[in-house]
């Protein structure tokens, strides 16, 4: 039954089983390599999850032993124990074992980075507090060779305590299978002693932790007395006693005096790093190699900012260009199997169903992936090789003059293409505030749906005249994209003077030096983005295009007549189904933009995917949905109304392509915002927002032009 | 209260004073490729203590490595470590500077 340990069994009967189980937490700095040496532990035996409440992902992964089950959880990046962002107090709350549905680790393996002691030993000595099992695993072990840090391991252990200390290349698996051995055994062995790097703060807290009602660790009461008595320390502080506020009061007096805690206790524990360095650590020249002279040429500020924008352009490129092909095909494979499934079917309820309803509505959600699937490629790829926190670096300056950050610029960029892998890319912004900023702003981007819609009105419609030696359709065509842009940082800025007020989150950007990406982590990564967008993300607008569908497909119509050909016939239809009525029942609120009610309908089915309508409103004035565009607009340009004047007119077209560069028409991005920021409130916020810009902007071209 | 208010004002502003008069040489007035040692900080403002977190304390050593366009932020290396600031970060962090080489 050795196989048993390989499968997904619940934890709780692992506990009942032969095997013993064993649960150790992975923690380490942003930068220090952990998710690579996590991927390189585990490989594809690990699998993505959420902490309760918020989206984080939880990643776990076990370890492959002979008889053994342990579980390793490798936790968000932080310096230490000290949280100030969200992630980081979700790592905290694993490593205390407060976290709800997550176990409290049996022990620790801290991921640090040999070129970056300094940091890295600064989380090791307060997590020597934690009295855990420890093991230490000193990642880019080859990276500082080459850069002439010598580090003696073995004096370094005796100054932590005797823990064990693996030096390992996560990326080429050098150092692994000692790290491995080091950790099946981990659980069981004595905590190592507590660094005494302050000896009077952990004195404090071992007195206070002396009369508590249950055991607790020396770097929880240290937590108390340097952070107060906020978030989980309350709990921390009733186990204390009764009147355990005072005293915890008496030695903060003590300790700290007029100094703020954090700040002595970083001016104290670095002054132990220090001393520490000082005798395991000697630095010789380093070697240049071809990185080091790259870092050294994009540090200056003009080649930097050149190479950046070179960046950009590949990577806008990418998104826009190489998907198209892949979309196209599937598009084309979506039609085909739709029309397939009402060759064999016949004409009925069920075959629209399928075809127009759950093949068309998995085809919209596919079809993004390949977007998705590019975009991240580069994302991962660049956050990897630390390219990522360089760009951020060179942008703050700019993004920051329109409310946003440096690290928006991705998300913003990749807008162009898609919002959905924008805004899923807004990941990598650590304030909460400017990531929903970033969020909001992003949709304001002319994407790739809006494309065909633009292309149709402005060709049918805005006459090809040369302008100076600019020709006009191209010129109205670059005036939307500005519009949207500044559409775009409007709103930032507009959203950060009000509801996102906040101090100014401060700016204290690691940038690691230039590292090669591991193909395997890079790939793992990007598995995992497109699950969770074909799942969470998935779910939401194929059950909106099956709505879209059932409101034009019902209810039949009885009596079309017979006469009429095909197209006629599906043009009665639509006209007296729900979402005909729909678009003539609001048609009275669009009237004022100069929309009939072919135009209102279009508009509402084209509220879960923008491109939609085009091709509604090719049903509805009668030339079939795959009509080519010259006979659609043709058809369009002979729109009248009832009094017999043209519905298409300037005003009216330039009115509606605002509302395209506005409206918030997709049910994709409304997903992805709701599964981001794990709450309804900014979709249905954005949704309104931005639709009722469209409609005003509508509204003042129509009137007033 | 509004004499606590005052006097904490105060006592902010002539630590600034106090940081700035060591010899006027912050961290944000460092020349490209010149080194100091951090020997005060302004640690009053939260957002500063998170910066002393990533190690920026007193008497670690620190060069500045480059700066954006504009000359902000600016990057430093700090023990080998690449770390970036906005100025006005900087600002918060006196040091006493080596000698600019060359």
């Amino acid at each position: 039954m050795i196989k048993a340990t390989e499968t997904r069994i619940p934890l709780k009967d692992i506990s009942v089983s032969r095997q013993p189980k064993a649960s150790i937490a992975v923690v380490g700095g942003p930068n220090s390599g952990k998710s690579t040496l996590f991927n390189r532990l585990t490989g594809l035996r690990q699998r993505i999850g959420n902490y309760p409440g918020v989206t984080v992902e939880k990643h776990l992964g076990t370890l492959k032993t002979d008889d053994r089950f342990i579980e390793l959880v490798d936790l968000p990046g932080t310096h230490g124990l000290t949280a100030h962002s969200f992630e980081e107090q979700i790592a905290i709350d694993v490593i205390f074992g407060r976290m709800e549905g997550t176990q409290p680790p049996d022990a620790i393996l801290a991921v640090v980075d040999a070129t970056n002691l300094y940091q890295g030993l600064y989380l090791v000595q307060q997590l020597l507090d934690l009295q855990r099992p420890l093991v230490v695993a000193l990642t880019m072990w080859d990276a500082a060779k080459t850069s002439g840090l010598k580090i003696d391991l073995g004096l370094l252990a005796e100054r932590l305590g005797g823990i064990k200390i693996c030096p390992v290349v996560a990326t080429t698996g050098q150092g692994i299978n000692e790290l491995r051995n080091a950790l099946v055994n981990l659980a069981d062995e004595e905590a190592p002693l507590p660094a005494m790097a302050w000896p009077e703060l952990a004195a404090a807290a071992a007195e206070l932790a002396a009369n508590a009602s249950i055991p607790l660790r020396l770097a929880e009461v240290e937590r108390v007395l340097i952070d107060g008595a906020a978030g989980a320390n309350v709990f921390v502080l009733q186990c204390l006693g009764p009147d355990a506020g005072s005293e915890v009061e008496k030695y903060r007096e003590q300790l700290f005096g007029p100094e703020p805690p954090l700040a002595l206790e970083a001016r104290r524990r670095y002054a132990w790093v220090r001393s520490v360095l000082d005798e395991v650590q000697v630095k010789m020249p380093p070697f240049y190699s071809w990185r080091t002279r790259l870092a050294a040429i994009l540090n200056q500020p003009v080649p930097g900012t050149i190479g950046l924008f070179v960046v950009m352009a590949i990577v806008f490129q990418a998104v826009f260009a190489w998907a198209t092909p892949v979309m196209d095909l599937i598009d084309g494979a979506s039609a085909g199997l739709g029309a397939a499934v009402v060759g064999w079917l016949g004409d009925g309820a069920l075959s629209s169903l399928i075809a127009d309803g759950v093949i068309a509505g998995v085809g919209s959600v596919v079809v993004f992936l390949p977007q998705i699937v590019i975009l991240f490629l580069f994302i991962i790829l660049l956050e990897d090789s630390g390219y990522l926190a360089r760009a951020a670096y060179l942008m703050d300056r700019a993004m920051r003059a329109v409310g946003l950050s440096g690290q928006s610029i991705i998300p913003m960029i990749s807008s162009f293409a898609c919002a959905v892998p924008g805004i899923m890319a807004t990941r990598v912004i650590p304030n909460r505030r400017d990531r929903i900023a970033t969020i909001l702003a992003a949709p304001f981007m002319t994407c790739s749906a809006r494309l065909p819609v633009y292309a149709l009105l402005i060709a049918a419609f805005v006459p090809a005249r040369d302008v100076g030696f600019l020709n006009l359709q191209g010129l109205v065509l670059l005036g939307l994209y500005m519009f949207g842009i500044l559409a775009g940082i409007f709103t930032a800025l507009l959203i950060r003077k009000t509801a996102l007020r906040g101090p100014k989150p401060p700016f204290a950007l690691m940038l690691p030096e230039f590292r090669r990406p591991n193909v395997q982590t890079v790939a793992l990564q990007l598995l995992g983005r497109a699950k969770v967008f074909l799942y969470r993300a998935g779910t939401v607008i194929f059950s909106v295009a099956v709505i879209v569908w059932a409101l034009a497909y019902y209810p039949r119509a009885s009596d079309i007549d017979p006469v009429l050909d095909q197209r006629q016939a599906a043009a009665a239809q639509l006209e007296q189904s729900w979402l005909g009525r729909a678009g003539k029942f609001v048609q009275p609120a669009f009237e004022p933009l100069g929309w009939d009610w072919r135009v209102s309908s279009a508009v509402i089915a084209g509220f879960p995917a923008r491109e939609v309508v085009v091709a509604v409103l090719g049903t509805v004035y009668a030339v079939g949905d795959d009509a080519d565009e010259a006979r659609l607009s043709a058809r369009l340009k002979s729109a009248v109304w009832p009094d017999g004047s043209r519905v298409f007119t300037l005003p009216m077209v330039l009115g509606l392509l605002i509302f395209y560069a506005c409206c918030l028409q997709c049910a994709a991005t409304l997903a992805v915002i709701r599964r981001e920021t794990n709450t309804w409130r900014w979709p249905a916020f954005a949704w309104v927002y931005m639709t009722t810009i469209g409609y005003v902007g509508a509204l003042l071209a129509y009137q007033l032009l | 209260m509004r004499i606590i208010i005052i006097y904490h004002k105060f006592r902010e502003t002539t630590g600034n004073l106090v940081l700035m008069g060591i010899n006027g040489t912050t961290l944000a007035s460092l020349k490209r490729g010149q080194k100091g040692t951090i020997a005060a900080v302004n640690a009053a403002d939260p957002q500063v203590q998170r910066l002393m977190v990533l190690g920026l304390v007193e008497g670690a050593e620190v060069e500045l490595a480059g700066a954006a366009i504009g000359g902000d932020p600016m990057e430093f290396r700090l023990f080998g470590t690449g770390i970036s600031l906005r100025q006005e970060q900087a600002r918060h962090f006196s040091v006493s500077a080596d000698e600019l080489g060359d």
